[in-house]
């Protein structure tokens, strides 16, 4: 499963702030929302081991916590990269040829959106509209905006990446 | 009470407040159609199938859900309900799996039901289907979600009648499905098998994992000897696969049947065991209460129950009666016994028990329940009672004409005793029965009503001979769960506890004949069922345990006496400490 594909490396800090989180929410009507946005705000991202901490401690089942943790878009169960790549899907990205964007990006990269390196470097997702239709088709990589695309652009800009970051550790 | 009035149909109606319109309609003798709706169990108002017009009211209401008012007038039958129910129908229909023709259920499928009356086109809407992956790593459930409609009866039934909860929604729209955490194998969960997630399946998504083509296969072996037993709760509810009246008893043309399945097939009384349970049931109590051993005692004779306690109270280990189930200790009595007597090897016969349950098909591959330091199975397969129909359905059997006979000797009598361990406090009364025989040889008492019926919890104390007994009996895991916490927090003294996962104790069973919503949600069909089994116990010729021929044979001729060293090895087991998590 791709979730598996990186190993959960959380710290104690991480563990000691969840654990204030719970305890701060535990009494309250319909923690479990709030309890996992501080959850995901803490880890990056929701693995079975930090839905399991939040179930036992609200005293709720994993499949309930699972469930809303797979209802809401915004809750990521794969851990997100150094760099946060963001292709545009809108309608105008859409239509000038957002899809080969991603294509490229996805093969470039040996991932699929949704999912993360194994080196951790980068992640795939894919977005509504960023408000630069202008510029369509678009792109993030973290703030940073690239209009205008081509899947030979996208080359050189994730070339680019990488080479700051000294190479791709395979 | 304070009452509502309301017409339904133009009938007037006066029903108390806060009834659904469901509710109020059945008394106006209408029966609005459900899907997701199953009383006691789920009541979400998801399905949209019980969709009704009410005056002045604009869109349609969900009568399951919807409180009935004073002065609503209510329509259940208009063209927009009918247009609204077919295309809610034909909607589901379009992403179901729609193999009818192989699928368990068909005929006795609630949508199949509901397309029929509704004269839909299964093909009216055409989308994508979607595919699952079958979920059939269990031992004893089998999942496809292919054919699932997401009425979440069966997450409900996890959830709040037995607390387990290892089953849920997962994602939204279009993809959501039912299934564990992560999308893991209900197999690689804590689950308990108790397998009421079958019985409250409106369709075919949730079955037992089917063995009957193993029994096909040994019955075709002429090297074999293959031998049935029925559990007693099967002989109140067998009869209603064949269409007969719930709570009718067939025991006999049950054991006609099972014996034309095949030549070599010999079948025998469950309830045998049932009452060697009890001798050394209540052997056990009267040693641990002399001897100041762990209390309360919890039977231990219901697989879901000791799965329950292993994976979530391992600590209550301890207090597990280590009494072997009735199944496991017939397996048990079958292989050594019953083979050395009449110079059978254990690897030529083939034990097949009919149970009520799924757990029991977890319970007969445990280690700890095999002989002949573990080369065989004691029970090589338990079937549940939809199975056993099945089969002799495949027999093409006339079962209404068929003669009632007799079991075959030597396991063919048994008491009413142990009959009653098919409705919940049935082991606990059969229990007391012996154990105050044996404290007080002049008790007389045989009827325990007050460990009887349909209230969560019963308490009662008993003093005899000086001993004051304090018990308790509770069925359904979330009822179990609350008790036990109580007992953790020493809140409660009991010295014995009777706990059965289902609710209701074996007659509700999750291996059970399905009873659709149309019955569930207005027939006290769990009330028939008991009822077949205490009718059964009072015409005994006899009702205690101990006054068992069969017992007090298989004592003298081989365990000697309750307790002794050889009982011990054969009939008494161990139990393991389970993690509660997703492995």
């Amino acid at each position: 499963m791709a979730e598996n594909s990186l190993a959960f490396k959380g710290t104690k800090a991480q563990e000691e702030k969840l654990t204030a989180v719970i305890n701060q929410h535990k009494e309250l009507p319909g923690a479990l929302l709030p309890v996992l946005h501080e959850a995901q705000e803490i880890y990056g991202y929701l693995p079975i081991e930090v839905q399991q901490m939040v179930a036992d401690g609200l005293g709720v089942s994993l499949s309930e916590v699972y469930g809303v943790a797979t209802f809401y878009s915004r809750f990521s169960l794969t851990p997100k990269g150094k760099h946060r790549i963001s292709v545009c899907l809108g309608t105008a990205c859409y239509v000038k040829g957002a899809d080969k964007i991603l294509a490229e990006v996805e093969k470039k990269l040996g991932i699929k959106s949704g999912e993360c390196t194994p080196d951790g470097l980068f992640s795939i997702d894919s977005c509504r509209c960023v408000g630069a239709c202008g510029l369509a088709p678009v792109m993030m990589i973290d703030e940073d905006v690239y209009g205008k695309l081509t899947p030979k652009e996208v080359d050189k800009i994730l070339d680019k990446y990488i080479a700051e970051e000294g190479g791709r550790q395979q | 009470m304070e009452t509502v009035h309301l017409k339904i149909n133009n009938i007037p109606v006066e029903v108390p407040k806060g009834y659904t319109i469901l509710q109020a309609a059945k008394q106006a003798n209408i029966e609005i159609p459900t899907l997701c709706y199953l009383k006691d169990i789920n009541c979400i108002g998801a399905c949209r199938v019980c969709m009704v017009e009410a005056k002045n009211r604009r869109g349609l209401l969900a009568a399951c859900v919807y409180p009935a008012e004073e002065g609503m007038e209510v329509f259940t039958n208009t063209p927009a309900v009918i247009k609204s129910r077919k295309t809610t129908i034909e909607l589901l229909l379009s992403t179901h799996q729609k193999k009818c023709l192989s699928c368990v259920r068909n005929n006795n499928c609630e949508l199949q039901k509901l397309a029929l009356e509704y004269n839909v086109d299964e093909d009216h809407f055409t989308s994508e289907e979607a595919v699952y992956e079958i979920d059939e790593q269990s031992p004893y459930i089998v999942r496809n979600n292919n054919k699932c409609v997401q009425c979440m009866r069966c997450v409900s039934a996890c959830k709040n009648v037995q607390s387990v909860s290892v089953i849920g929604a997962i994602k939204r729209g279009y993809q959501v499905h039912v299934g564990s955490p992560f999308d893991k194998s209900l197999n690689d969960s804590p689950c308990v098998g108790c397998g009421q997630c079958i019985v409250s399946c409106p369709v075919g998504a949730l079955t037992e994992k089917s063995q009957e083509d193993e029994v096909w296969e040994a019955i075709a072996n002429p090297d074999k000897k293959v031998i049935f037993f029925t559990a007693p709760s099967i002989k109140a509810t067998l009869g209603e696969s064949f269409n007969l009246p719930i709570g009718t008893n067939v025991e006999g043309k049950m054991v006609a049947a099972i014996r034309r399945l095949g030549e070599n097939v010999n079948i025998f009384n469950m309830d045998f065991t049932a009452d060697l349970t009890i001798l050394e049931e209540a052997n056990e109590l009267i040693e641990r209460i002399k001897t100041g051993g762990t209390l309360p005692m919890f039977t231990s004779c219901c697989p879901g129950w000791v799965k329950f306690v292993e994976h979530y109270y391992p600590d209550f280990i301890p207090h597990l009666s280590s009494c072997k189930s009735p199944q496991a200790m017939f397996g048990a009595v079958l292989k050594s016994y019953y083979c050395e007597k009449n110079g059978l090897d254990p690897n030529n016969v083939f034990v097949v028990s009919v149970i009520p349950c799924t757990a029991k098909k977890f319970e007969c591959k445990r280690p700890q329940l095999r002989s002949g330091d573990g080369e065989y199975d004691d029970v090589d397969v338990a079937l549940t009672t939809r199975e056993l129909a099945r089969m002799i359905k495949r027999a093409h059997l006339d079962f209404a004409s068929l003669p009632e006979e007799d079991y075959d000797a030597p396991f063919n009598k048994a008491t009413g005793g142990g009959a009653i361990f098919g409705a919940t406090g049935g082991v606990l009364e059969a229990a007391l029965r012996t154990a105050a025989r044996t404290l007080d040889g002049d008790f007389k008492k045989v009827d325990f009503e007050e460990v009887r019926g349909p209230e969560a919890v019963r308490t009662v104390t008993y003093e005899v001979a000086g001993i004051k007994i304090n018990v308790a009996v509770t069925s359904g895991l979330a009822n179990a769960r609350a008790l036990l916490d109580k007992i953790k927090k020493g809140e409660a003294d009991y010295q014995m506890v009777e706990i059965m996962a289902c609710p209701g104790g074996c007659i509700n069973g999750g291996g059970q004949p399905l009873q659709s919503d149309s019955v569930r949600n207005y027939v006290d069909y769990k009330a028939l069922r008991s009822k077949a089994l205490y009718d059964y116990d009072k015409n005994c010729e006899f009702r205690c345990s101990d006054e068992s021929p069969v017992v007090k044979m298989i004592y003298d001729e081989f365990f000697e006496a309750p307790g002794k060293e050889k009982a011990h090895k054969y009939l008494h087991t161990t139990y393991v400490a389970r993690g509660n998590k997703m492995s």
